[in-house]
């Protein structure tokens, strides 16, 4: 029964610092991870704001949004964070999110203006493969090589639903004959992200779906420069990650401090190192070195989040139906 | 003729099998009351259904049908490392399964072992992907577990019984008549069920080498409601449907499976007088040999492949490892604390009980934990109660796998020694303590191994319950995932490996008797 | 003194009916043909088969429900007399405490009871290293230490070779010279019965019969026994 002494301990050690105010922010699990953004943007943030700022993982961005939906109005939340554009219409429907305050000079290769989710961070979805790999430069032309890629299920993970609403911007009515075409190339489909990149590194497929930051991590952090993105002609998905605060917050000024903080330098200089993605305000000394190297996709593509929710069913029944044969 | 066994009472199994019917039909219930009007069940939930039971059926049926030979060489041969090898069978079973994949892909995968080889002898490759995928994963999880359970099959017939068949000069034939074809009527159904039930929920196997949307299982659906559609009512009924699926093959089981014992031998050391043909030794050598290779080529290179990452794994991992330990340690507790009291119960008058404590491994653990997230949000915060929910959990899961250990050696002595104990008044803790827990150490070492393994290596509920400062191991492993640390997730997934199979050995160890010298 | 009132038991087809009086201190043995119910009849008074009807008294007291261990009576069966796991000493021992918790006075009575058996030194040994002469010693000195007035003997000597079973027999007779226990003794040997037991209860045809001499009723069989006997 150790642990529940455990458990115990760090109950009352909770209670022990209550006087100092609490902001719970509940994020995706990557996020809090010792190798995540977290610690830092903790630190940095109590630094400033004379408080306590728990971070809570709650799985991926949508088991997050399911949490939040599950937890209602009596959720501790104040703020949350790592909802992506795909989520963020379910997200308002909940109406348990407030107006922001922020404003800031996004760096974001789209227009930003929303009342209740300010981003954070953002990517592009992309193919990785070896650097040396003569890689296609669209989709059809994938489909008509040899070469094998691993994908994310969309009913799991959020990269596949990436892949789903991608392959539906840039092809609309075509999707499905292009997925048809994909259908062999595809070595296997996986539930998340983690899987699907280790098959690749073992060396199961070609190309592996993640984002075009994805080789800043093996060059910056590993030295090494083996791992390239695909860019495609028809442009690339993109990926915004958003915040917002809860209306049923008790720490309405804290929240608003946090999000204010989110857009500063001090975060978003954290973000292109520990999230791997492209900040959402690029900070004043620019982008660390390495990030030049990488694709710059000349064309982006996102669902607007009101269209999001009715394409994306149309899509999986296509996907599904085209992979099923 | 049993005869009245007043050593026995069943209330206490009755209770901790109500106690387990409780938390998962409860939790199932919890998720369906929040649930709002959904879309009900569509014809892509039924094919998953489909799907679902007929890979469940073949990887069963393979499992079981291989490990019979396996455990027959296994119960009449003795060579050097038989005890190693019979331990290293628990550890495929209580891998994260993810690594069990990309052990296995290092084999048949297209850049593994086998298609380099035929790559080099200009053969054409093999591709693991699809439904003969699914169930090879599910057999090189779920044959060793076969085997143990079937090789406790054997060795619980008294070593008198073979001598008696050696006098007799019976044959391959009769022995396989008299004494192995009752046995295995008799442990086969059962190991069948649990096997199937382990089937049944599985998810990120069954679609990572299925190779597509086409090896879609329940569970996946289940994930799909959940978190595509917030189908909270979609996700409860198709977990009913787990559940049903699972009650069935487990009711058949019980139906199936013969109930007399062997009676009771005086534990001399088991020798066997029918298998030194050279033939005969020739072939369970061959099986144990493919046995071996299959089992543990996979496993080699997960730790091959681990051992340069060890040397990375950050401060955090080790403590999620200490914290890993003490939960799987505390689920072991509560395991025994079930699973003793509904094996005392189920071996007399109450065989149905085991049949409750199976659903636990078909119950989804995405419903599971869900519907106790509902159920303890209102009264108490999440995390404070993680590690004890997790072990609650992680026990459950493991009560099928400990109860088909226990039931058969629990049944045998109430069955052998229970007028013995009933005349000299032997009852309550003395009883458990000189004639019950003496005589099944064997089966609650393996199960409690079982469990404490099991439980290191789950992921289970802790995912949703999690705090960032105390997180299990598996889920440490799963962030380096998560933040592109590959080698040093191999590291961890090698120092889990470690510490599962650590304490199934002690355990297992401490719990064998003669039966496996 | 046991008394069977008008006792019945019922098992399918089978059934069995008795009315009859054991005298303190007898020696009885229970003889008849295979499968007229001899062993149903020691359970049913151990306790381990519920009657139909009847009652059955030890002294004056109606013990028709107790449960085996709280009735005045030690018993062998025919196999499984003792723990395989446990020592010597320790099956021995469980006939004084069932929880084996002993008192330096208790663990002597063990010591006694094996030395009078003839296994003074064989304590620690488990069952599996002693002969079949030897396990049925070990029951017979657990009978001893359990000091119960009445023994129920279910064949516990049948697989042991005539001279041994002889030997058991002449053991147990003077055990119970000893004790003053009474004893009911199960047997297929009508030599067996001449031995140690002077008074007979036949089991025949679903009856067992109020206990005769057992010299008479061998020199005089009725039918059922003569075609028995053979």
């Amino acid at each position: 029964m150790k642990y529940l002494a455990f458990a115990t301990g760090m109950l009352a050690a909770t209670t022990a610092i209550a006087e100092t105010p609490v902001l719970t922010v509940y994020t995706y699990d990557s996020f809090v991870s010792n190798w995540g953004p977290g610690p830092s943007v903790e630190k940095a943030f109590e630094a400033q704001c004379g408080c306590d700022l728990k971070l809570v993982g709650a799985g991926d961005g949508a088991a997050l949004l399911a949490r939040l939906k599950l937890e209602g109005a009596r959720s501790d939340a104040d703020v949350v964070l790592g909802l992506d554009t795909n989520l963020v219409a379910a997200a308002r429907e909940t109406g348990l999110f407030s107006d922001h305050s922020v404003t800031a000079e996004y760096t974001l290769p789209i227009e930003w203006s929303d009342s209740q989710f300010v981003p954070f961070d953002w990517g592009y979805f992309a193919f990785v493969k070896a650097a040396e790999l003569e890689a296609p430069t669209n989709f059809k032309d994938l489909a008509d090589s040899d070469l094998k890629i691993v994908i994310q299920d969309p009913r799991s993970s959020t990269p596949g639903l990436g892949l789903l609403l991608w392959v539906k911007e840039a092809y609309g009515d075509e999707a499905k004959s292009v997925w048809e075409g994909l259908a062999d190339n595809v070595v296997t489909v996986t539930k998340g992200w983690s899987e699907a990149y280790g098959l690749f590194l073992d060396g199961e497929a070609d190309m592996v779906l993640s984002y075009t930051t994805s080789p800043a991590y093996h060059l910056i952090a590993e030295e090494d420069a083996s791992k390239a993105a695909a860019a495609f002609d028809e442009g690339h998905y993109m990926q915004i990650e958003v915040a917002g605060k809860l209306a049923a917050s008790d720490q309405q000024d804290l929240a608003d401090q946090f999000l204010a903080f989110m857009v500063t330098d001090d975060f978003q200089a954290i973000i292109p190192t520990t999230n791997w993605m492209y900040p959402a305000v690029t900070p004043k000394e620019g982008l660390p070195k390495g990030f030049e190297t990488l694709i710059t996709p000349e064309k982006s593509l996102l669902v607007s989040p009101e269209k999001a929710d009715m394409v994306r069913d149309a899509a999986l029944a296509e996907w599904l139906d085209a992979l099923s044969q | 003729m049993a005869g009245r066994v007043i050593a026995i009472r069943a209330w206490p199994g009755i209770g901790a099998a109500a106690f387990v019917a409780a938390l998962i039909l409860g939790t199932l219930l919890a998720v369906a009351l929040r649930a709002e009007a959904g879309r009900g069940l569509g014809p892509s939930e039924w094919a998953a259904l489909r799907f679902t039971v007929s890979q469940a059926l073949w990887s069963a049926g393979l499992s079981v049908l291989l490990a019979v030979p396996v455990a027959r060489a296994l119960a009449r041969r003795r060579f050097i490392g038989r005890r190693l090898f019979i331990s290293l069978l628990g550890v495929p079973f209580i891998l994260p399964v993810i690594v069990a994949v990309l052990g296995l892909l290092a084999v048949f995968g297209r850049s593994g072992i086998v298609n380099s080889a035929l790559r080099w002898a200009e053969l054409p490759e093999i591709s693991i992907y699809g439904f003969h995928g699914v169930v090879l994963a599910h057999v090189f999880f779920n044959l060793p577990l076969a085997t143990r359970l079937i090789l406790q099959g054997w060795q619980q017939v008294p070593a008198e019984r073979f001598r008696l068949a050696a006098q007799l000069g019976f044959g391959s034939k009769d022995m396989w008549r008299i004494i192995e074809a009752p046995m295995l009527r008799r442990v086969v159904p059962q190991s069948f069920a649990v096997i199937f039930a382990l089937c049944i929920s599985s998810f990120a196997v069954a679609l990572t080498l299925g190779g597509g949307p086409k090896a879609t299982t329940v569970e996946l659906a289940i994930y799909q409601a959940f978190r595509f559609d917030f189908d909270l009512g979609r996700a409860a009924l198709l977990s009913c449907l787990q559940l049903v699926m699972v009650g069935a093959a487990a009711l058949l089981a019980l139906k199936l499976s013969d109930r007399d014992g062997f009676g009771a031998g005086l534990d001399r050391p088991v020798l066997r007088w029918d298998a030194d043909t050279a033939p005969k030794v020739a072939l369970d050598t061959c099986v144990i040999l493919c046995a071996a290779v299959f089992l543990l080529v996979p496993l080699s290179l997960v730790v091959l492949d681990g051992i340069a990452g060890l040397a990375q794994l950050p401060r955090q991992v080790w403590q999620a490892a200490w914290v890993s330990v003490l939960v799987s340690l505390a689920s072991t507790g509560i395991m025994v604390a079930l699973a003793l009291p509904i094996a005392i119960a189920s071996s007399s008058r109450h065989r149905w009980l085991e049949a409750v404590a199976l659903l636990g491994i078909a119950a989804s653990p995405l419903v599971i934990g869900t519907g106790l997230f509902l159920i303890i949000y209102p009264i108490a915060n999440p995390f404070s109660v993680a590690f004890p929910v997790t072990a609650l959990v992680n026990a459950v899961m493991a009560l099928p796998f400990a109860l088909r250990m226990l039931i058969g050696p629990v049944r045998d002595v109430v069955q052998d020694y229970g007028r013995l104990s009933g005349s000299l008044d032997i009852k309550g803790w003395a009883w458990m303590r000189l004639v019950l827990l003496p005589r099944v150490r064997g089966a609650l070492g393996f199960s409690c191994g079982l469990t404490a393994a099991l439980s290191m290596g789950d992921l289970g509920v802790i995912a949703l319950f999690a705090d960032p400062e105390r997180a299990t191991l598996p889920l440490q492993m799963y962030r380096l995932m998560g933040s592109y640390r590959m080698e040093a997730a191999s590291g961890a997934a090698l120092l889990l490996l470690c510490l599962s199979f650590g304490l199934f050995w002690a355990f297992d160890r401490g719990g064998r008797g003669h039966a496996e010298a | 003194m046991l008394r069977l009132e008008n006792v019945l038991m019922r098992q399918g087809d089978f059934t069995l009916g008795g009315d009859l009086t054991v005298p303190a201190g007898a020696r009885v043995a229970v003889i008849g043909p295979s499968g007229a119910g001899k062993s149903t009849l020691l359970s049913l008074i151990a306790g381990f088969l519920p009657a139909s009807q009847g009652r059955v008294f030890w002294e004056d007291k109606d013990i028709t429900m107790a449960s085996p261990g709280k009735r005045p009576i030690a018993m062998l069966f025919q196999d499984n007399n003792l723990f395989p796991h446990l020592t010597v000493f320790q099956n021995v021992g469980l006939g004084i405490r069932p929880n084996l918790k002993l008192d330096p006075s208790q663990h002597a009575l063990v010591v006694d009871a094996l030395k009078r058996v003839g296994l003074a030194g064989f304590e620690d040994r488990k069952p599996a290293a002693l002969s079949g002469g030897q396990q049925s010693r070990v029951a017979l000195a657990r009978v001893l230490v359990q000091r119960r007035p009445l023994v129920l003997l279910d064949e516990p000597f049948a697989a042991l070779g005539p001279a041994l079973k002889a030997e058991m027999l002449d053991l147990v007779a003077e055990l119970l010279a000893e004790t003053g226990a009474g004893m009911l003794m199960v047997s297929h040997d009508p030599e067996d019965a001449r031995r140690i037991a002077d008074q007979t209860i036949l089991v025949a045809e679903g009856v067992a019969h109020p206990l005769v001499a057992t010299a008479d009723l061998l020199e005089n069989p009725p039918q059922a026994l003569k075609d028995y006997l053979g």
